[in-house]
Order: C-alpha cells, then structure tokens, then sequence
C-alpha cells in the first residue's frame, strides 16, 4: 500500500504541484469572489429586471417584469437623468485636472528639499483622512475658517467681491484672445482646487513611486546630448510615466463615481422608504456600465500611444 | 590733436571689449550668476506652491482644532480668529461623553485592527499564489482580481445586503436551526468578508502584494526550498518578513479606511456602540436633544471637538508610522 501511495504522489510533476499550491493559496479569494462578487453582481442583473415584493415573514420574491425598471427610471423618474448626466459630466472634468495636478505635485514633490518628508507627510494627509462625517465637517469648516463663526456672513457678503475679481481676470485673459471654454474651466478648477487637492492623494503617491522607478541613467543621457529640462519632461519623464496615467485614471474615475450623487440616489432609493430594490439596481447598474464603457474606452485611446519600458 | 586721442581710445575700448570677451572668469562668473538666479527664481515658486498647497490641506483642520477650544463667547466674537480669548474644554468633555469615548474608541480600534490583521494575512496570501505559482487560467483570474477594483462595492450593496440578511451555507445553518441566520447589525458579514478577502478594498492590496512578491528576487525561495523548508513556513517565515514595506502600507490603508469606513458599517447596520465614525454622525442631534443646546454654531464647535476626538487615533498612528509609510509606498508594488 505504501509504495503504491508513494508512487501515486511522485507522479504528480514539479509544476503541477506548483500549480496546486498555487490554487491553494488562491482558494479563498476563489471562494469569496464566486460566492460574493460573481453571484452579487448577478443577482444585481437579477433584480434590476424583475419587481422584489419582500414577504412579511422574511425574505422575498421576485416578479419579472422585462425592461419595465429602466423605462422607469429613464421615462418617469423625476431626477435620475439629471443627476447622471451631472455626475458624468463633473467626472469627465475631474479626471484630467486631477492628473495633472497630482503629476505635477509628484514632480515638485520628487526633488529633494529641506522638510520634504513633513510636506509628505502633509499631502498623504488627505488620504487618511476621508471619513464622510469628517470629510463634512471640513468642508464646513473651510467656510468658517476666515474669522470665527460669526463672520461666516460677513463673508458671504466678502465672496460677492471675491467673484467680482474672477470676474476681472476671465474678462482680462480672454481680451488677450484665450478661448472662453479653456478660461473658465481653469477658474473652475481653480475655485474647487481644494477638493482636488483632497481627491488626488493616492494618485500623488502612485505618480511619486513611478517617478522614482526611472533609471537615472536616462536623466544623465538627456543632460549629455543637451537638452533642456523642456524637453526631458517630454521626451523621458512623460513616456515613462505614461502607463501609471492609465493606473491614476482609472482610480480617479472609480473613486469619484463611488463618490457620485448617483450611488446616494441608489443607495435612497433601496433603504429610503420606497425600498425599490428593481429601481435602485437599474441606477447602480447604468452607471457602472457607463464607467466601465468610459474606462475602456480612456484606457484604449492611451494605451496605443503610451510606450512600455519593460 | 584730438582725431589723435580719439582713435587710440576707440581702439582702447574695442580691446577692453575684446579683453572682457576673452576674460572667461568674467564669462563664467556670469553664467553662474545667471543660473543662481534662476535656481533662486524656481526654488521660490516652488516653495510659494508647497505652501500654498500645505495651507489648503491643513487650513480646515487647524480649522477645527482651534475652534473645537471656543467659548460661547468666542464664538459670536467677530474678533476672534483662530486663537480663542477663553480656551475652554468644556467641548471635548461634552462631546467624549456622548461618544462613549473610551468604550466605542476601544471597541471601534479592535473591530478595525482584527480586520486589518486578516486583510494582512489572506490577501498578502493570495497575493503571493498570483506572483509566484504557474496554474491554468491565472491570467484570467487575475483579471477578475482587477474586476474587483474597477466594480465598485456600490453595485453589489443590495445582493449583499440580501444574502446577509439571511445568511446559510448549502442551506447547512438552515438544516441546524430552522432558518437562515440574520448577521444584521453585527459586525459578522464584515469579517465573512474579509476573510474571503472580499472586504474593504481587498483587490486593491491583492493588487499591491502580487507586484511586491513579483519584485522579489526568486533565490530567496529557491534558498529556503534546498534548505527543506515547507512552502508555508517559506511563506510565513521568509517571504512576508521580506515583504514588510508592502505589510506596513497595506496595514495602515486597510486600518485607517476601515475606521473611517461608513458605507459598510451602515450596509450591514452595524451598531454605534462598536463604529466610532457612525456615532460621530449623530453626535449633535443627541446633544442638542439632550443638552437643549438649540444654536447650531455652537452645536457646531461640539461636532469640530468630537471630530478631534475621534482623527486622534489615526493620527497618532499616521504620526508615528509615517515614514516606513511613504517609503513603503514608493517601495512597494502599487506601481508595477
């Protein structure tokens, strides 16, 4: 019996037993994927096509009801196309300013100066702290932060000349000829840029370590054949940091669309007292597909043009 | 006489021209001029934009530690900005009372760290399956890895929701007790998930520990394999001990999200007693309900206290793990 036993085992080659060690430490993710995510999002297409009557004793049925739930939400419902289209539109503006910003962030950031880790340290604050409760509280406080709470109004009153001045300087730069689009949108980013600076935490970090990933080598190349600091951000440090845009962009669009009016209206329109569950699937659903559609099609504009180091 | 003078002069100035020219310290010293004063230029710009940018991060919070000291005084005091004339702690006392401070502080950083720990062990585990081991389908499943953080959560809330509501495995809960369990407003479906690595944000560190293992060199194990090492005391021993700025920086992300999490903690009704960051939220409508405090600038200064009370754990960890943070951050794989 033994030998046999033995020698059943030695049958088994090196990499197939690699591989079954492999699918061993996978199993659990294997296990809470098929059971949690797979079959949710399922389900998730389940109830967006049929009508959920919960019984009194507990649990539920579903009614299939075909496309009913998304002429609902599409013909009938009094905000959930507004509130789409706002949501998409504040991502598709969001997405290349927050970018920019955290490449250009990561950059300064990159160089060596005196009290650099305790700027780190400062911008990585965000990140830390993102709590909803908090995240209000601070945008409040922001409001408050000239004078003590009193003067809130007398500021309200102040913002009015504050506006007066952005409006001087749109007047002026588009005297100089600039696209009235490309101004405003600059005075827009430039009125929201501490919720930029808040959402654009994790894509500094990420930029950070891509930066830092670049051989030095390339730099001193660059600097014999003579070519100005211009040219070395175009010619080395944009291609190579070209593939973690892609990463950033996708985090910038999942997280901003997590944090969308769309999932609250979702969220009310399952656990408010209308408990439409059919309802509440169809928004989450158009929305991710959107996002996805978005994401697949950002990814593969950039990706024929971004350069692979390795 | 003087077309005489004039000429050796103009001759003069033309060869100290000449001579400048040729004079390369005068040259040099000043390019070195030049090239200081340019540093000079960007080295404050730059420094005009990192403080800039630092007192738009730090402003709303020393915001709110400063007016979390106000007095009532203080606060209709249009004089008054950012330094109160009569600090007072009478906030911090109301508001750490109707926390619970020490009891839900305690209960909320044991609920966050055990779930940390397990975000630790099963998703650097798995982690190290997809960087390490050849099996069919691995591309495809790895995709699913990536699925999982493109997805979010929101989408799959209300199945969640269902299946936790009635809560059985092959019906074997239903087979022992007469019906499916409810794991409502108990932190139970949070530690299922987490345990299936399925939790707050998993994809993300799976993401981060395979691109950690993957950098690693593969002597270490073959080394570790020669000497007899099983693969799990290899894993365990000598592979997460190597791995530890990726350890660290998945530890402090699932930590401080998880104590900040709201949006599982109000999926799954968990109760204010263990999440801090719920009861936060419904901290002004018990005081002023029960204090009959009606004014909602001072309801305000009470929240602005408990917030205090509440970012002082994260912070302090954040404070002293910050550098093994960021430098595991650039260290380790979030970037491939």
């Amino acid at each position: 019996m033994e030998t046999v036993k033995t020698k059943k085992r030695k049958k088994r080659s090196l990499s197939q037993r690699q591989a079954l060690k492999g699918f061993l430490f996978i199993t659990p993710w294997l296990i809470g994927f098929i059971w949690f995510y797979a079959r949710s999002l399922l389900m998730t297409v389940q109830f967006s096509f049929s009508e959920m009557i919960v019984n009194p004793g507990g649990g539920y049925t579903l009614d299939f009801v075909w496309l009913d739930n998304f002429i609902y939400a599409f013909r009938a419902h009094a905000t959930y196309k507004q509130i789409l289209t706002t949501s998409l539109g504040n991502m598709l503006v969001d997405v290349p300013l927050i970018t920019f910003f955290s490449l250009f962030m990561a950059m300064l950031l990159n160089r060596k100066f005196k009290g650099r880790t305790l700027v780190r340290a400062i911008f990585f604050l965000p990140v830390i702290l993102n709590a909803d409760a908090i995240v209000d509280a601070i945008s409040l406080s922001r409001v408050m932060m000239s004078g003590g709470i009193s003067s809130a109004s007398a500021e309200m009153a102040a913002s009015a000349s504050s506006g007066m001045s952005i409006e001087y300087y749109i007047q002026m730069f588009s005297a100089l000829g600039l696209p009235e689009v490309l101004i405003e949108y600059i005075a827009g980013a430039v009125g929201r840029i501490s919720d930029i600076i808040n959402a654009s935490g994790v894509q500094i970090i990420i930029f950070i370590a891509a930066l830092q990933s670049i051989p030095g080598s390339m730099y001193e190349v660059a600097k014999i054949e003579g070519a100005t600091a211009y040219e070395t951000f175009w010619k080395v440090t944009f291609p190579m940091v070209m593939p973690h845009i892609i990463t950033n962009i996708v985090y910038t669009v999942v997280d901003s669309f997590a944090k969308s009016d769309v999932i609250e209206l979702a969220y009310d329109t399952a656990f408010g007292p209308a408990m439409n569950y059919g309802l509440s699937s169809v928004f989450s659903l158009v929305s991710t597909v959107i996002t996805c559609l978005i994401l697949v099609i950002v990814c593969g504009l950039i990706q024929k043009r971004t350069f692979y180091y390795n | 006489m003087n077309k005489q003078k004039i000429i050796p002069s103009v001759n003069s100035i033309r060869a100290g021209i000449q001579a400048m020219k040729d004079d390369t310290q005068f040259t040099n010293d000043r390019l070195r001029w030049i090239s200081n004063a340019k540093g000079f230029v960007i080295t404050m710009f730059r420094l005009a934009i990192i403080l800039g940018i630092c007192y738009v991060i730090l402003g709303p919070v020393i915001g709110i530690i400063s007016s979390s000291f106000f007095s009532d005084a203080d606060s209709y005091n249009p004089m008054v900005y950012l330094i109160p004339q009569e600090p007072t702690l009478h906030r911090y006392k109301l508001a750490a009372q109707y926390l619970w401070y020490w009891k839900t502080m305690g209960s909320s950083l044991l609920y966050s760290a055990t779930l940390m720990i397990l975000q630790v062990v099963m998703c650097s585990m798995v982690g190290y399956g997809f960087a390490r081991f050849n099996f069919p389908f691995k591309k495809v499943l790895f995709a699913c890895v990536v699925v999982m953080i493109v997805i979010p959560t929101n989408t799959i809330m209300l199945p969640l929701y269902t299946t936790f509501t009635r809560f059985d495995v092959f019906g074997i809960i239903q087979a022992a007790t007469g019906s499916p369990v409810n794991l409502m407003s108990t932190p139970v479906p949070m530690y299922i998930l987490t345990a299936f690595c399925c939790g707050l944000r998993s994809g993300l560190y799976i993401y981060i520990f395979n691109q950690f293992f993957r950098g690693l060199p593969k002597e270490i194990e073959e080394a570790a394999f020669v000497d007899g090492a099983g693969t799990l005391y290899t894993y365990f021993r000598i592979m997460l001990v190597n791995a530890l700025p990726s350890v660290i920086t998945v530890a402090i992300f699932s930590m401080v999200w998880q104590y900040n999490d709201t949006f599982y903690a109000n999926l799954f009704l968990i109760k204010e007693e263990i999440i801090i960051s719920k009861r936060i939220s419904s901290i002004t409508g018990s005081i002023s309900n029960i204090e009959k405090i009606l004014d909602p600038n001072i309801l305000e200064l009470y929240l602005d206290a408990g917030i205090v009370l509440v970012m002082l754990p994260i912070i302090i960890i954040y404070v002293a793990l910050q550098k093994q943070f960021i430098e595991g951050v650039e260290r380790s794989g979030i970037v491939g």
